[in-house]
């Protein structure tokens, strides 16, 4: 009970020293504001691309971004600046660190996506079949991808560039196979089982069906799919990290 | 009662046994000081002790609770001066300590009050709205001890607190390891610095290469080698040191223009050194009987490391 309490304040601690160190900085939500902008002009602009089918791709990536580019830095940043074993010889544990972590970047993930949202809405007049269904796909995917941000920081490396690499590697090339740029119905077979082994095609279906009603799957079975892969990468990060606990490093 | 309890604490790191069996019992009140040369496993065996990394084998008890079965509770209990740690140089200094007191869920008024008592008896009033990124290596220590100690809790583990110091920062930490140890802290602490030891501790444990060698009180340790006392000695001009090599006479060392023979018996060894002189023709400058040091010891103890 007294443990509860305890560790539910670890991980708000871990978050609040999150948010104020290394998200609440102006390179950091200029440039999280910024890369969707980018990555938007850079893919629709030109192509003749219907902007209302493929918004709600665009906001699965703007989400998938910016909740996952801060979390894969953060321990590998405190290894470099020696305040992890401070931070570990306070009253944590690895499951608060890697919480904390995620939310952080869950909250950010979820400011950054709404303010685009807001904004889009305003000038584009987008569609919103189900308000409801878009809150709760906003927050299951803010809280995948930062849970994907922290596992990418769990391999002992104290170099961030390495980590920077390693990051890109994994997460650029989802953006091609996640239904964003082919909409899901109209995938061969083969693409088909590639996308599927996506988690960011499910958040993305899940925004199809919040803003366009026009899902491929019922919202529960992605929902459904992403809890089990917030799980997995919570687990897989927590594994990791207990292992680098033994090593020493 | 025991406060810091480690019971057959061991760690190898590859084919390195850093830390090789370690038991160690503090009883409440005590400063408990750990010495060793470089490498010899303090650090390691405080990281065990903290929660920060772990054993291969044994266990460890804060207060009664096991590190590593309830993390949690056992860390409420502690305060920390890692030795590769650092407060974090993005935030002020009263931004850090403040942070820090919320973990141990301290209401905001008590926050506020202890951090700005620390502040001030750690000379950091004027800068504690700076970042600490800006602040030199002993005003960090500084930041770092407020941190440790702002719960006031019942055990401290400092992990050479005073290395690369100012006597004046050195002065303000030692000096509040006492004044926390005045109010009921336990302590454990490691230090290079042997005097310091000496002059802190009322238990001090000799670690060598993974294995606690000697444990006692300083007085006690340095009483175990009383039976090595040594004399020193000056000649005008150079002497073989193979000449030393006598009965009674177990090590040579050089010390500046100085020779310190180690010996169970000095009057003797006086006497044979100024017979040896008489032989050799050379004139005796100064010559001086001691009894060790708490460095003797600890040097004896980890020759050869
Ligand atoms: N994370 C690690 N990985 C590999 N080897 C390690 C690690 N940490 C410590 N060691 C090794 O373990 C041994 C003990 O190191 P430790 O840091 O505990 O010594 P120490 O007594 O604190 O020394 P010092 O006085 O220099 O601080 C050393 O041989 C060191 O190289
Ligand atoms: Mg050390």
């Amino acid at each position: 009970m007294m443990d509860l309490k305890i560790f539910a304040r670890s991980i708000l601690m871990v978050t609040e020293k999150n948010m104020r160190i290394y998200y609440y900085k102006g390179s950091v939500v200029i440039f999280g504001l910024l890369f969707p902008f980018i990555m938007f002009l850079t893919f629709f602009i030109g192509r003749n691309l219907d902007l209302v089918l493929f918004f709600p791709g665009f906001l699965g990536m703007m989400l998938f971004f910016s909740s996952s580019s801060t979390g894969p830095l953060i321990t590998p940043w405190e290894k470099r600046e020696k305040t992890y074993e401070r931070l570990l010889s306070l009253p944590v544990t690895l499951e608060s660190i890697i919480l904390g972590d995620i939310m952080a970047g869950a909250l950010f993930g979820v400011v950054i996506t709404t303010i685009v949202w807001i904004a889009s809405s305003a000038i584009l007049h987008l569609p919103l079949k189900n308000a409801g269904l878009l809150a709760v796909t906003v927050l299951l995917g803010a809280f995948t991808f930062a849970a994907m941000g922290t596992l990418l920081s769990s391999p002992a490396m104290s170099n961030p560039s390495n980590v920077m690499m390693l990051s890109s590697l994994v997460r650029l090339p989802l953006i091609f196979v996640s239904g964003i740029f082919i909409p899901l119905s109209q995938l061969g077979s083969w693409e088909w089982i590639l996308t599927s082994l996506s988690p960011l095609t499910y958040l993305v279906d899940l925004f199809h069906g919040a803003l366009n009603g026009d899902a491929v799957y019922p919202p529960w079975f992605d929902g459904v799919i992403l809890v089990i892969v917030i799980l997995l990468f919570i687990a897989c990060a927590k594994l990791i990290q207990q292992r680098n606990l033994v090593k020493g490093n | 009662m025991e406060i810091i309890k480690a019971d057959h604490l061991s760690k190898l790191f590859g084919p390195v046994k850093a830390v090789d069996d370690v038991s160690i019992s503090v009883k409440e009140g005590e400063i408990f000081g750990f010495l060793g040369p470089n490498g010899a496993g303090k650090t390691t065996t405080i990281r065990m002790l903290t929660g920060v990394l772990t054993p291969d084998s044994g266990s460890a008890q804060i207060c009664g609770i096991d590190i590593h079965t309830n993390p949690l509770e056992a860390k409420m209990n502690m305060g920390v001066i890692p030795e590769n740690g650092t407060v974090y140089s993005d935030l002020t200094a009263e931004q850090n300590i403040l942070w820090t007191a919320k973990f141990y869920g301290m209401d905001s008024i008590s926050r506020k009050e202890r951090a700005d008592e620390l502040l001030r008896h750690l000379g950091l009033t004027e800068r504690r709205n700076d970042i600490v990124r800006t602040f030199s290596k002993g005003m960090r220590q500084r930041v770092s001890i407020a941190c440790a100690i702002i719960h006031s809790p019942p055990v401290l583990f400092l992990d050479e607190p005073t290395g690369g110091l100012d006597v004046y920062s050195r002065r303000l930490v030692i000096d509040t390891v006492r004044i926390m140890n005045g109010k009921g802290s336990t302590v454990l602490i490691t230090t290079h610095n042997i005097e310091e030891a000496n002059e802190l501790c009322t238990t001090i444990s000799i670690i060598n290469k993974g294995s606690i060698i000697a444990t006692g009180s300083p007085e006690k340790l340095k009483k175990t080698f009383d039976t090595a006392k040594y004399v020193e000695i000056a000649f005008e001009q150079p002497v073989k040191k193979e000449l030393f090599v006598h009965e009674g006479i177990s090590r040579v060392e050089t010390h500046g223009d100085k020779m310190r023979l180690y010996t169970d018996d000095p009057d003797k060894a006086v006497k044979y050194l100024a017979a040896l002189a008489e032989q050799q023709q050379v004139k005796i400058l100064s010559i001086a009987t001691s009894n060790p040091t708490l460095e003797e010891a600890f040097v004896q103890l980890t020759a050869g490391a």
